[in-house]
Protein backbone atom coordinates (compact mmCIF):
# COMPACT_ATOMS: atom_id res chain seq x y z
CA UNK A 1 0.00 0.00 0.00
CA UNK A 2 1.36 3.30 -1.07
CA UNK A 3 2.11 6.22 1.50
CA UNK A 4 -0.81 8.14 -0.20
CA UNK A 5 -3.37 4.89 0.21
CA UNK A 6 -2.09 4.86 4.12
CA UNK A 7 -2.68 8.43 4.12
CA UNK A 8 -6.14 8.52 2.33
CA UNK A 9 -7.40 5.42 4.97
CA UNK A 10 -7.72 8.22 7.90
CA UNK A 11 -9.80 11.58 7.78
CA UNK A 12 -7.92 14.99 8.50
CA UNK A 13 -8.27 18.53 9.33
CA UNK A 14 -8.04 21.51 7.15
CA UNK A 15 -4.36 21.97 8.65
CA UNK A 16 -3.41 18.65 7.57
CA UNK A 17 -3.37 16.32 10.71
CA UNK A 18 -5.38 13.65 11.29
CA UNK A 19 -8.89 14.46 12.89
CA UNK A 20 -8.45 11.22 15.16
CA UNK A 21 -5.14 12.65 17.10
CA UNK A 22 -6.22 16.50 16.94
CA UNK A 23 -9.76 14.84 18.79
CA UNK A 24 -7.52 13.06 20.96
CA UNK A 25 -5.40 15.66 22.03
CA UNK A 26 -8.39 18.07 22.70
CA UNK A 27 -9.74 15.40 25.28
CA UNK A 28 -6.48 15.06 26.94
CA UNK A 29 -6.72 18.76 27.38
CA UNK A 30 -10.16 18.37 28.74
CA UNK A 31 -8.70 15.34 31.19
CA UNK A 32 -6.39 17.58 32.47
CA UNK A 33 -8.95 19.76 33.96
CA UNK A 34 -11.00 16.27 35.18
CA UNK A 35 -7.73 15.53 37.01
CA UNK A 36 -7.37 19.41 37.97
CA UNK A 37 -10.56 19.63 39.80
CA UNK A 38 -10.26 16.25 41.61
CA UNK A 39 -6.63 17.49 42.55
CA UNK A 40 -7.65 20.62 43.48
CA UNK A 41 -10.56 19.35 46.20
CA UNK A 42 -7.43 16.49 47.64
CA UNK A 43 -5.29 19.74 48.48
CA UNK A 44 -8.23 22.62 49.67
CA UNK A 45 -8.98 19.61 52.37
CA UNK A 46 -5.32 18.86 53.12
CA UNK A 47 -5.74 18.46 56.70
CA UNK A 48 -9.03 18.98 57.15
CA UNK A 49 -9.83 15.66 58.91
CA UNK A 50 -10.59 16.18 62.71
CA UNK A 51 -10.36 12.17 62.94
CA UNK A 52 -7.73 9.74 61.47
CA UNK A 53 -6.27 7.70 59.84
CA UNK A 54 -4.47 10.87 58.56
CA UNK A 55 -2.10 10.27 55.83
CA UNK A 56 1.18 9.80 57.95
CA UNK A 57 -1.05 7.03 59.12
CA UNK A 58 -1.43 4.69 56.14
CA UNK A 59 0.58 5.85 53.55
CA UNK A 60 3.18 3.23 52.44
CA UNK A 61 5.96 5.15 50.00
CA UNK A 62 8.10 2.52 49.72
CA UNK A 63 4.90 0.27 48.37
CA UNK A 64 3.72 3.12 45.98
CA UNK A 65 7.35 3.75 44.80
CA UNK A 66 7.88 0.69 43.40
CA UNK A 67 4.00 0.86 41.60
CA UNK A 68 5.15 4.51 40.63
CA UNK A 69 8.72 2.62 39.07
CA UNK A 70 5.79 -0.14 37.21
CA UNK A 71 3.63 2.46 35.83
CA UNK A 72 6.90 4.71 34.44
CA UNK A 73 7.85 1.74 32.84
CA UNK A 74 4.68 0.68 31.16
CA UNK A 75 5.14 3.82 29.25
CA UNK A 76 8.12 2.53 27.96
CA UNK A 77 7.15 -0.80 27.17
CA UNK A 78 3.67 1.14 24.80
CA UNK A 79 6.43 3.63 23.14
CA UNK A 80 8.63 -0.07 22.21
CA UNK A 81 5.00 -1.58 20.89
CA UNK A 82 4.42 1.72 18.91
CA UNK A 83 7.51 1.37 16.96
CA UNK A 84 6.90 -2.42 16.64
CA UNK A 85 3.91 -1.57 14.95
CA UNK A 86 5.55 1.08 12.78
CA UNK A 87 8.64 -1.15 11.85
CA UNK A 88 5.72 -3.69 10.87
CA UNK A 89 7.39 -6.15 13.49
CA UNK A 90 4.64 -8.13 14.23
CA UNK A 91 6.26 -10.29 16.96
CA UNK A 92 8.27 -7.05 18.72
CA UNK A 93 4.17 -5.30 18.71
CA UNK A 94 2.49 -8.36 20.35
CA UNK A 95 5.73 -8.38 23.21
CA UNK A 96 5.65 -5.07 23.96
CA UNK A 97 1.98 -4.55 24.31
CA UNK A 98 1.87 -7.82 26.44
CA UNK A 99 4.63 -6.31 28.99
CA UNK A 100 2.07 -3.02 29.09
CA UNK A 101 -0.91 -4.89 30.11
CA UNK A 102 1.28 -6.63 32.45
CA UNK A 103 2.82 -3.77 34.14
CA UNK A 104 0.09 -2.08 34.20
CA UNK A 105 -2.32 -4.99 35.77
CA UNK A 106 0.41 -5.01 38.68
CA UNK A 107 0.00 -1.26 39.24
CA UNK A 108 -3.80 -1.83 39.44
CA UNK A 109 -2.64 -5.47 41.94
CA UNK A 110 -0.84 -2.52 43.57
CA UNK A 111 -3.62 -0.17 43.95
CA UNK A 112 -6.20 -2.84 45.22
CA UNK A 113 -3.66 -3.79 47.74
CA UNK A 114 -3.44 -0.36 49.09
CA UNK A 115 -7.39 0.25 49.27
CA UNK A 116 -7.94 -3.42 50.97
CA UNK A 117 -5.09 -2.54 53.77
CA UNK A 118 -6.66 1.18 53.90
CA UNK A 119 -9.74 -0.26 54.52
CA UNK A 120 -8.47 -2.36 57.85
CA UNK A 121 -6.42 0.49 58.57
CA UNK A 122 -9.88 2.30 59.20
CA UNK A 123 -9.43 4.77 56.14
CA UNK A 124 -12.76 4.44 54.04
CA UNK A 125 -14.27 6.86 51.39
CA UNK A 126 -16.89 8.27 54.03
CA UNK A 127 -14.59 7.84 57.23
CA UNK A 128 -12.93 11.31 57.26
CA UNK A 129 -12.09 14.16 54.35
CA UNK A 130 -8.95 12.71 53.73
CA UNK A 131 -10.40 9.37 53.29
CA UNK A 132 -13.12 10.90 50.71
CA UNK A 133 -10.75 12.74 48.73
CA UNK A 134 -8.03 10.06 48.32
CA UNK A 135 -10.09 7.45 47.33
CA UNK A 136 -12.39 9.48 44.33
CA UNK A 137 -8.68 10.58 43.26
CA UNK A 138 -6.70 7.52 42.90
CA UNK A 139 -10.21 5.83 42.26
CA UNK A 140 -10.67 7.62 39.27
CA UNK A 141 -7.44 7.05 38.34
CA UNK A 142 -7.17 3.35 38.95
CA UNK A 143 -10.56 3.63 36.72
CA UNK A 144 -8.61 5.41 33.69
CA UNK A 145 -5.76 2.75 34.16
CA UNK A 146 -8.16 -0.47 33.72
CA UNK A 147 -10.07 1.38 31.12
CA UNK A 148 -5.82 1.75 29.33
CA UNK A 149 -5.35 -2.26 29.97
CA UNK A 150 -8.34 -3.35 28.32
CA UNK A 151 -7.70 -1.09 25.47
CA UNK A 152 -4.26 -2.06 25.22
CA UNK A 153 -5.90 -5.85 25.57
CA UNK A 154 -7.57 -5.29 22.77
CA UNK A 155 -4.41 -4.37 20.91
CA UNK A 156 -2.62 -7.16 21.86
CA UNK A 157 -5.22 -9.24 20.54
CA UNK A 158 -5.27 -6.96 16.84
CA UNK A 159 -1.70 -7.60 16.76
CA UNK A 160 -1.43 -11.44 17.42
CA UNK A 161 -4.01 -11.54 14.55
CA UNK A 162 -2.01 -9.47 12.36
CA UNK A 163 -4.24 -6.74 11.92
CA UNK A 164 -1.48 -4.26 13.35
CA UNK A 165 0.10 -3.29 10.24
CA UNK A 166 1.95 0.52 9.83
CA UNK A 167 -0.96 1.50 8.20
CA UNK A 168 -2.59 1.07 12.01
CA UNK A 169 0.20 2.62 13.89
CA UNK A 170 -2.52 5.84 14.68
CA UNK A 171 -4.63 3.42 16.75
CA UNK A 172 -1.78 2.24 18.49
CA UNK A 173 -0.37 5.97 18.79
CA UNK A 174 -3.88 7.15 20.02
CA UNK A 175 -3.85 4.44 23.02
CA UNK A 176 -0.62 5.33 23.58
CA UNK A 177 -1.17 9.17 23.95
CA UNK A 178 -3.82 7.89 26.45
CA UNK A 179 -1.56 5.58 28.59
CA UNK A 180 1.41 8.76 28.89
CA UNK A 181 -1.83 10.68 29.86
CA UNK A 182 -2.56 8.02 32.60
CA UNK A 183 1.57 8.18 33.52
CA UNK A 184 1.88 11.58 33.70
CA UNK A 185 -1.46 12.22 35.74
CA UNK A 186 0.30 9.66 38.41
CA UNK A 187 3.52 11.99 37.96
CA UNK A 188 1.40 14.76 39.84
CA UNK A 189 -0.50 12.62 42.12
CA UNK A 190 3.22 10.92 43.28
CA UNK A 191 4.11 13.95 44.38
CA UNK A 192 1.13 16.10 45.66
CA UNK A 193 -0.72 12.74 47.51
CA UNK A 194 2.20 10.57 48.33
CA UNK A 195 5.81 12.87 49.21
CA UNK A 196 4.58 15.55 49.92
CA UNK A 197 2.18 15.08 52.79
CA UNK B 1 -2.80 21.41 -3.50
CA UNK B 2 -5.02 17.91 -3.88
CA UNK B 3 -6.78 16.55 -1.60
CA UNK B 4 -4.53 13.22 -1.55
CA UNK B 5 -1.66 15.74 -1.55
CA UNK B 6 -2.62 17.31 1.60
CA UNK B 7 -3.36 13.31 3.45
CA UNK B 8 0.14 12.37 1.87
CA UNK B 9 1.90 15.06 3.47
CA UNK B 10 0.06 14.78 7.04
CA UNK B 11 1.15 11.27 6.61
CA UNK B 12 4.84 12.51 7.53
CA UNK B 13 2.77 14.31 10.59
CA UNK B 14 0.61 11.61 11.52
CA UNK B 15 4.20 9.87 12.21
CA UNK B 16 4.73 12.12 14.45
CA UNK B 17 8.28 11.62 14.78
CA UNK B 18 10.21 9.23 17.03
CA UNK B 19 13.32 8.57 18.54
CA UNK B 20 15.24 4.93 18.46
CA UNK B 21 14.49 2.21 20.54
CA UNK B 22 18.00 3.25 22.62
CA UNK B 23 16.90 6.89 23.19
CA UNK B 24 13.65 5.25 24.87
CA UNK B 25 15.34 3.21 26.89
CA UNK B 26 17.98 6.25 28.19
CA UNK B 27 14.51 8.39 28.97
CA UNK B 28 13.35 5.83 31.01
CA UNK B 29 16.08 4.97 32.47
CA UNK B 30 16.43 9.16 33.32
CA UNK B 31 12.63 8.77 34.63
CA UNK B 32 13.79 5.76 37.00
CA UNK B 33 16.74 7.56 38.79
CA UNK B 34 14.49 11.26 38.80
CA UNK B 35 11.98 8.95 40.85
CA UNK B 36 14.62 7.32 43.17
CA UNK B 37 16.08 10.61 43.62
CA UNK B 38 12.44 11.92 44.67
CA UNK B 39 12.12 8.94 47.35
CA UNK B 40 15.67 9.64 48.57
CA UNK B 41 14.68 13.53 49.29
CA UNK B 42 11.91 12.54 51.05
CA UNK B 43 13.38 10.37 53.72
CA UNK B 44 16.59 13.19 53.96
CA UNK B 45 15.63 15.44 57.20
CA UNK B 46 18.18 17.63 56.33
CA UNK B 47 15.89 18.50 53.33
CA UNK B 48 12.84 18.66 54.56
CA UNK B 49 12.77 22.75 54.36
CA UNK B 50 13.00 22.68 50.65
CA UNK B 51 11.13 19.22 50.37
CA UNK B 52 8.36 21.10 48.20
CA UNK B 53 10.19 23.17 45.30
CA UNK B 54 12.34 20.18 44.96
CA UNK B 55 9.81 17.50 44.88
CA UNK B 56 7.87 19.95 42.62
CA UNK B 57 10.66 20.37 39.83
CA UNK B 58 11.87 16.99 39.73
CA UNK B 59 7.91 15.90 39.29
CA UNK B 60 7.75 18.93 36.78
CA UNK B 61 10.90 17.04 34.94
CA UNK B 62 9.83 14.12 34.45
CA UNK B 63 5.87 14.91 33.54
CA UNK B 64 7.74 17.51 30.97
CA UNK B 65 9.98 14.30 29.97
CA UNK B 66 6.87 12.19 29.04
CA UNK B 67 4.98 14.24 27.18
CA UNK B 68 7.91 15.49 25.07
CA UNK B 69 9.38 12.13 24.40
CA UNK B 70 7.35 9.50 25.18
CA UNK B 71 3.69 11.33 24.03
CA UNK B 72 6.03 12.76 20.61
CA UNK B 73 4.93 16.35 21.40
CA UNK B 74 8.74 17.44 21.00
CA UNK B 75 8.83 16.40 17.35
CA UNK B 76 4.67 16.23 16.22
CA UNK B 77 3.01 19.34 14.99
CA UNK B 78 2.51 22.20 17.24
CA UNK B 79 -1.00 22.56 16.82
CA UNK B 80 -1.35 19.34 19.65
CA UNK B 81 1.33 21.64 21.99
CA UNK B 82 -1.54 24.17 21.88
CA UNK B 83 -4.51 22.40 22.34
CA UNK B 84 -2.76 20.09 25.51
CA UNK B 85 -1.34 23.27 26.86
CA UNK B 86 -4.33 25.10 26.97
CA UNK B 87 -6.00 22.47 29.28
CA UNK B 88 -3.19 21.48 31.29
CA UNK B 89 -2.67 25.79 31.93
CA UNK B 90 -6.34 26.31 33.21
CA UNK B 91 -6.20 22.91 35.07
CA UNK B 92 -2.90 24.22 37.09
CA UNK B 93 -4.64 27.36 37.30
CA UNK B 94 -7.67 25.85 38.89
CA UNK B 95 -5.39 24.52 41.59
CA UNK B 96 -3.13 26.62 42.60
CA UNK B 97 -5.60 29.58 42.48
CA UNK B 98 -7.74 26.81 44.86
CA UNK B 99 -5.03 26.04 47.12
CA UNK B 100 -4.26 29.90 47.62
CA UNK B 101 -8.28 30.44 48.52
CA UNK B 102 -8.69 28.17 50.75
CA UNK B 103 -4.95 27.08 52.59
CA UNK B 104 -3.05 30.12 52.37
CA UNK B 105 -4.92 33.27 52.29
CA UNK B 106 -7.20 31.80 55.68
CA UNK B 107 -3.81 31.59 57.44
CA UNK B 108 -2.36 34.68 56.41
CA UNK B 109 -6.01 36.49 57.80
CA UNK B 110 -5.33 34.62 60.73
Amino acid sequence: MSDTAVAEDHHYTATGLPTWKVGFWTFLGSECLFFASLISTYMVYKGASTTGPFPADVLNIPLTSVSTFVLLMSSLAMVLALDGVRRGDKRLASFWLAMVIVLGGTFLGFQVYEFTHFVHEGLTISGNVFGSSFFVLTGFHGAHVTVGVIWMTVLFIMSLRGKLTPAEALKVEIAGLYWHFVDIVWIVIFTLIYLLQ
Amino acid sequence: MSTSEIAAEAHGHDQGGHGSVGFYWTIAGILGVITAVEVAVFYIDALAPALAPILLTLSAVKFAMVVMFFMHLKFDSKVFTVVFLTGLSIGTFVVVALVLLYQFLPRLKG
